[in-house]
């Protein structure tokens, strides 16, 4: 059926989500508000959305200058993409490796990989702390990416990936005269894109998002990726100028709101299948 | 008892007509076979039947019942679905216990947990056990009632289908492809006891399938569909030996039909290279028609005989029967002869050989693919 | 035409060839796997066993004294008050936002599934804070719920209710954050329970409904439910664990505060380990959070293995 009848049920089930949707909304609408009202009117603490005096350039000039705004989305798109790039330069021939390839350990490293799906960031920060403050690389990029530089959730999903790929395909490729390295670049990546793609959804999001290991390893305002920057934002501004602070979530939010509204679909997959999988 | 009647039915899904203007009455007791290529309408056509599909146009009706408005748990039919739907969570006991704990218990009686605390449960539950247990030792399964689909077989699963279709008695059963499933022997024998179940429960039975052998040898009367339209509805011995349609006779019987293009001449004859072959068609001289006859219908001849030339191509010996494969006209048409084995030792591949069809066994269909009549008296007034 | 003969060869040589090229296959095994085995090693496997033998010792931080203590660290776990808030507060969060969260999800799912149109404009607006920078939505969720200026406070005063300090009364904090819990994740909750709703089978349905089971209630307990089980059991633990590792609403908004009431897991971990530098009572917390997650792991897969798969 095409069009669905008016019944007392499907009003109630639109109700039922239309005021869902109004909860969920709310606090995005509120946002984009408050970051256009001035500080008086914010403090009236009346419904109203449009504001009477728009305060919008003075909000978001504060939200660009107290903190170094673009550097610090420029700190999470450089994590972000050399989180991702070694993730998956690392996870790919791995997984094509213990998916195709017969060699001693491989059983035990498949379990290993199964294990490390259980221990989360936060079990093995204390040591890797310990390491980084040792070597005095703390406040760089490459202590924001060090311990996410393997993805074991990758290497899984992959890996399931992989299996379903059929060996014929493989075989094919070796009595082409290929060799093994060149499998994976010529057949295996090019035919992986689906699960490298939702992989990478995945990926950008959780660490785009991620303030628990930047707050650790972060002290100096311009390393901070945008999560840190906006805490470090609202200790400069001593919390209560509301229409900046929110400017500045507005603006740190943006990017990935914006990526997700413009492929829905397939963030929504990507995430689905990663969590599925996961 | 009561027959099935589904009349005028269209059905489409914006442009795309899957069904037009289907009109079939199945007797009461009668078992009926739709048959047709994937995408002909007969899936839609069956779910129209159980309610699960709405026609545009036309009606449903259940003897003197018009159930075209009604729920599918209202029209008292049963189904068994292609991939048998069987409830992976259930037992086969408590699969075909489903539709009498939906008819038979209340809505606080089904409740996970509480409902079997309810009173007066306890005897319809004993009574559903007995039935259940009577079905399922009429199909052999009493000894799979413990097991869920997942420990079973493809034939005992396919059973247990059974089973729930036939738990509650329903005034007509569908089955949609119920035996695509199951491997070439187990299909030929659950056929037989498809058949064998039909007759004992006399249930008026629309069954779906794309496999005109099994139509042909299990149902009292057979529908070819073909692009949403019923090109026939009759006996399979009619379907076969007296096709209504060139598509009809093209889908039905292995080998296929022998089909050659002709064109009426002035005298109401059909030539096949440079031959008469039919007289006394029943078309306007010049009309373009398609003459069919069956490769049972061929004899084979050697050089030189009465008949038309054609060399032999391949030959496949199938056991009971042997299949002659002619080349015609030089490479532009071929045939295909189905002989007894002890006839085709005469032949070899590239012999020479002659074709005869007795004119009784060839068809004449018309450029919209309808029948043409071939009439003895026009024949004769031919000769003469 | 001729028959082709196989050259018998030399069964040593063959076997001999077998073995050389199992050995190359090893070999390209291990070099693809060697980084990915090398990281995995230096990253997950020896930080792992690290934070266990570091919770086994007194070591802070900036002194160089290292001492084994034995099981020292978690006897004093025992008698830390702020860590017995801390996992009791956490509990109550857990216990909060994982039935809300899968509930709502699983409401919103079959809500959607149901609805023909604007199907994908709600699909949209429920995942959106699966998306949204967890620290910045916090911080609106803040202002939302702030106690003089917040609208929700503004919207209660409208029907002549004084609304609560929300994150700022010891009552109300951990409900509060809950809540912002539970906003966060039913979007990401509905999408997986979208994707089992897809994967139930048609001909289940419509088999359903020739069995009788005319009212979408019916139909919901003899299909839908028990065709959901594994993705309502994976949904259920993720959403235990995503609760347990609750972090960033509370770095961000309370602090653990006010006076302990919304002091969870991870904050505590997080202050312990890396603001007081005790890096070895903060691993035998890590220690006691890694077993917690385990234990639940555990636990899905045996509920897996036993009820919900029926191949």
């Amino acid at each position: 059926m095409t069009t669905q009848a008016w019944t007392l049920a499907r009003a109630l089930r639109l109700a039922f989500l239309s005021a869902g949707a109004l909860i969920f909304l709310a606090p995005y609408v509120w946002m984009l508000s408050t970051a256009m009202k001035p500080r008086e009117e914010i403090f009236s603490s009346s419904l109203t959305l449009i504001p009477e005096r728009w305060a919008a350039v003075e909000n978001f000039s504060k939200a660009f200058t107290r903190v170094p705004m673009l550097q610090l989305l420029m700190n999470g798109v450089i994590v972000c993409a050399v989180i991702l790039v070694v993730q998956v330069l690392v996870a790919l021939p791995c997984a094509y490796a213990l998916a195709k390839l017969r060699f001693p350990g491989a059983r035990l490293m498949i379990a290993g990989i199964m294990l490390g799906l259980l221990v989360p960031i936060h079990a093995t920060a204390l040591p890797i702390y310990v390491a980084l403050s040792g070597a005095g690389v703390l406040n760089t990029y490459f202590a924001l990416a060090a311990p996410f530089m393997i993805s074991v959730f990758a290497i899984f999903l992959f890996l399931q990936f992989f299996r379903a790929m059929p060996d014929d395909l493989i075989n094919a490729a070796r009595l082409d005269g290929m060799s093994e390295l060149a499998i994976v670049l010529r057949v295996i990546v090019p035919n992986a894109w689906p699960a490298i793609t939702a992989f990478s959804i995945f990926s950008v999001v959780a660490h785009w998002n991620d303030l628990f290991w930047p707050q650790i390893v972060v002290t100096e305002t311009a390393m901070a990726p945008p999560p840190l920057g906006l805490i470090f934002f609202r200790a400069a501004e001593a919390g209560d100028d509301y229409g900046a602070l929110m400017a500045a979530t507005v603006v740190v939010t943006v990017p990935l709101l914006a990526a997700f509204l413009l492929a829905q679909r397939r963030f929504i997959e990507g995430i689905t299948l990663t969590g599925l999988k996961g | 008892m009561s027959g099935l009647a589904l009349r005028g039915i269209s059905k489409a899904y914006g442009d795309n007509h899957i069904l037009r203007d289907v009109t079939i009455e199945a007797k009461p007791g009668e078992f009926v076979a739709l048959v047709g290529p994937s995408g002909c309408g007969k899936t839609t056509l069956l779910r129209i039947a159980a309610g699960l599909d709405h026609p545009d146009r036309g009606g449903v009706w259940l003897g003197e019942r018009d159930m075209t408005a009604m729920r599918p748990s209202e029209r008292d039919i049963a189904m068994v679905f292609q991939s048998y739907a069987l409830y992976p969570h259930l037992t086969a006991g408590q699969n075909i216990a489903v539709p009498l704990a939906m008819r038979d218990l209340t809505v606080w009686q089904r409740l996970p947990w509480i409902g079997s605390l309810l009173p007066g449960q306890r005897v319809i539950r004993a009574d559903i056990q007995r039935r259940v247990f009577e079905t399922a030792r009429s199909l052999k399964i009493d000894q799979l009632l413990d097991r869920k689909p997942a420990q079973m077989s493809g034939g005992q699963r396919q059973r247990v289908a059974l089973g729930r279709a036939l738990v509650r008695s329903p005034a007509a059963f569908l089955m949609d492809e119920p035996l695509s499933n199951l491997d070439a022997n187990l299909r030929v024998h659950t056929r037989s006891e498809i058949v064998e179940l039909h007759r004992r429960a006399g249930v008026t039975t629309l069954y779906v399938t794309h496999d005109q052998a099994e139509a042909l040898s299990m149902a009292d009367r057979v529908a070819v569909m073909m692009g949403g339209r019923l090109l026939q509805f009759d006996t399979p011995e009619a379907i076969y030996g007296n096709p209504a349609h060139v598509e009809v006779a093209r889908f039905i019987g292995s080998p296929q039909i022998n089909l050659l293009a002709g064109e009426v001449d002035a005298a109401h004859g059909i030539r096949i290279g440079g031959r008469l072959f039919v007289e006394g068609v029943g078309a306007t001289p010049g009309t373009r028609v398609t003459i069919g006859f069956r490769p049972e219908a061929i004899k084979l001849g050697g050089p030189g005989q009465a008949g038309l030339g054609a060399s032999v191509q391949r030959i496949e010996f199938l056991g009971s029967e042997t299949l002659v494969f002619l080349e015609f006209a030089r490479g532009e048409a071929s045939l295909v002869a189905k002989l007894a084995p002890a006839e085709a030792t005469f032949f070899r591949p590239g012999q020479a050989v002659t074709i005869a069809v007795a004119s009784g066994e060839v068809l004449v269909f018309g450029a919209d693919g309808s029948r043409l009549s071939v009439s003895p008296a026009m024949r004769m007034a031919a000769n003469g | 035409m001729d028959s082709i003969a196989l050259p018998a060869g030399n069964p040593a040589r063959a076997s001999e060839a077998g073995a050389v090229a199992r050995r190359s296959e090893a070999l390209a095994g291990w070099r693809l796997a060697g980084p990915a085995l090398a990281l995995l090693a230096l990253l997950i496997l020896l930080p792992t066993i690290g934070v266990v033998a570091l919770s086994l010792t007194d070591f802070e931080l900036g002194y160089d004294n290292i001492h084994f203590v034995g099981l020292d660290n978690y006897l004093e776990l025992l008698e830390d008050r702020t860590f017995l808030i801390s996992l009791g507060n956490t509990l109550t969060y857990t216990v909060i936002v994982t039935p809300l969260s899968v509930l709502l999800g699983l409401g919103a799912a079959l809500l959607i599934e149901t609805e023909v149109r604007g199907r994908a404009l709600f699909r949209t607006i429920y995942f959106l804070p699966v998306v949204s920078l967890l620290v910045a939505m916090a911080t609106v969720w803040q202002y939302l719920l702030h106690p003089t200026i917040g609208p929700v406070n503004a919207l209660l005063r409208l029907i002549g209710i004084d609304g609560p300090n929300w994150l700022g009364g010891s009552d109300t904090v951990l409900i509060s954050l809950a809540l912002i819990g539970v906003w966060q994740a039913v979007g990401f909750n509905m999408v997986l329970f979208l994707a089992g709703l897809t994967a139930i089978p048609r001909e289940l349905y419509a088999a359903a409904e020739i069995d009788r089971a005319t009212t979408a209630w019916d139909r919901f307990w003899l299909v839908t439910w028990p065709m959901l089980g594994p993705t309502t059991l994976f949904v259920v633990t993720i959403s235990v664990i995503n609760a347990v590792k609750v972090f960033e609403t509370v770095s961000t908004v309370t602090q653990g505060g006010p006076n302990r009431a919304s002091e969870v897991l991870l904050w505590t971990i997080y202050q312990e380990g890396f603001v007081y530098l005790r890096v070895g009572y903060a691993s035998a917390m890590t220690v006691v959070f890694l077993a917690i997650l385990m234990i639940l792991m555990v636990l899905q897969y045996r509920a897996l293995d036993r009820r919900v798969h029926y191949t």
